[in-house]
């Protein structure tokens, strides 16, 4: 097969310009901002703090609260502000990704806090959220067993692509476009995966293979991020 | 200063710091076969063998024995409501108090709003118990409170005091440092306490150098002349 073509020029396996940045919101107890290329996702942790209300309060564990929001003029259209059907499932599916590294059982009847923002959309924005999430709870000084890192891989027709964005997403040529969200700590183990579209049994594990390849880069940048943000001598 | 304290390096959680069987895991890591594992951000120090995790952010989280300063937020029947800026309120009863209360009489003791050094003297899943029982523990009169992180408070203290020795030295003030995070100085004159308090934020922007109690040392050296400058 002849070299696949991204739109944006980027090679198949290619992710978009990373950055992160910890320490952005000063009031938080815990804070960072990640992005991919266009889209930029920040993230403040609030807490441990007493579970309000009382009766959520699990007096086995620590709860983890996630509140994923898009900005209105994160999209070139106007989007309507507040939670829809879509922000509440993807802050449902952030929890879920999170809580398998977050080590909070001796924080009972307590809540920690979750905001993730997207400032600017160009897909992979539940990604991005994961990524700023993971390191503003480390951030905080939550106990944790590891980091996490989030990548989208698409197919696009029949070509495995990583960190795929708006344009690659609306791909309708061929077989159309998948997009498989996956979630993973540095030593490869999942803790989301998310599909939709169709694809071959033997194409996802191509795919999760690519998704760990692409993980490892992230993670770079995030243990770099925060490395770095208690070090202003290094800037 | 040892070559031990040197190698303070920061780690971020699942981190590696240390393989071997000759190395016992403190507070903030794990062993997890025969590596020493971060489970937190900050900065791993080891110390005779043990590594610890020095968090470099994050709320406080009350300890027994921690000496800390409150605000009282409630009167009951039995005693005060008192906030740490932790997750938890805690409670300090009438009996821990050094001195006979009557029952109508507590606001006499201490008020809503007032603030207050107490030890922690006990953490159950009912809540935080204190006492004002013991030598510097009372309320607070007089003074300034400044607030800063928490988790920045072992490097205001100092190895066995030698931080927070130096600032009392050269400015003459009593500092009660609570492990909250709040920091009541109380000195002759108002501008040896807003000294003390520049001091303060002055470590604790630096919190993660290491030698800075030689480096305060040379700062107060340096604010003092300028000060006399600014007299004249």
């Amino acid at each position: 097969m002849t070299a696949f073509k991204r739109l944006d020029g980027r090679k198949p396996e290619e992710t978009r310009k990373m950055e992160a940045k910890v320490g952005v919101v000063p009031n938080a107890d815990g804070s960072a901002m990640f992005s991919f290329g266009d889209t930029i996702a920040i993230a403040a942790v609030y807490g441990p703090k007493k579970m309000h209300p009382q009766h959520q309060q699990d007096p086995e564990k620590g709860t983890l609260r996630c509140n994923y929001s898009m900005l209105s003029f994160s999209v070139s259209e106007r989007i309507r502000p507040g939670p829809s059907r879509r922000s509440t499932e993807i802050s449902k599916i952030t929890e879920w990704a999170l809580e398998p590294i977050l080590m909070i059982k001796k924080y009972p009847n307590m809540v920690i806090d979750v905001h993730i923002n997207i400032l600017q959309a160009d897909a992979s924005t539940r990604c991005a959220g994961i990524n700023a999430a993971a390191l503003a709870l480390a951030h905080a000084g939550i106990p944790m067993k590891s980091l996490v890192s989030s990548v989208s891989i698409g197919k696009l027709d029949k070509q495995l692509v990583a960190d795929v964005n708006k344009d690659e997403e609306d791909w309708e040529e061929g077989e159309g476009a998948t997009d498989i969200p996956i979630t993973l700590t540095p030593r490869g183990e999942i803790t989301h995966i998310q599909l939709d579209g169709k694809i071959t049994s033997q194409e996802l594990k191509e795919a999760i293979e690519l998704a760990r390849k692409a993980g490892k880069e992230i993670y770079e940048v995030q243990k770099k991020a925060l490395k770095e943000s208690s070090n202003p001598e290094k800037k | 200063m040892t070559k031990e304290k040197n190698n303070r390096e920061i780690v971020i959680p699942g981190e590696v710091i240390a393989k071997g069987e000759e190395y016992l895991p403190g507070e903030g890591t794990e062993k997890i076969g025969n590596e020493i594992i971060a489970i937190k951000y900050g900065l791993a120090e080891e110390f005779n063998r043990l590594i610890r995790i020095i968090p470099l952010s994050g709320v406080y989280q009350p300890r027994n024995g921690n000496v800390i300063i409150g605000e009282v937020e409630n009167i009951t029947f039995y005693g005060w409501v008192v906030g740490l800026d932790a997750p938890e309120d805690a409670f300090l009863p009438l009996q821990e108090v050094p001195k006979y209360v009557s029952k109508d009489g507590l606001s006499d003791v201490f008020d809503i709003g007032d603030m207050l050094v107490a030890k922690i003297v006990g953490i159950t899943n009912r809540g935080i118990d204190l006492t004002v029982k013991g030598r510097g523990l009372g309320k607070v009169e007089g003074g300034i409170i400044i607030k800063i992180n928490p988790s920045k408070v072992p490097r205001i203290i100092g190895k066995e005091g030698s931080m927070i020795n130096i600032i009392k030295q050269e400015s003459n003030c009593d500092i009660t440092v609570g492990q909250n995070g709040l920091i009541w100085i109380k000195g002759d004159e108002i501008e040896n306490e807003l000294l003390v308090k520049k001091a303060i934020n002055f470590i604790a922007e630096k919190s993660f150098a290491s030698g800075l109690t030689d480096e305060i040392k040379d700062w107060f050296e340096k604010e003092k002349n300028e000060g006399k400058r600014s007299k004249k």
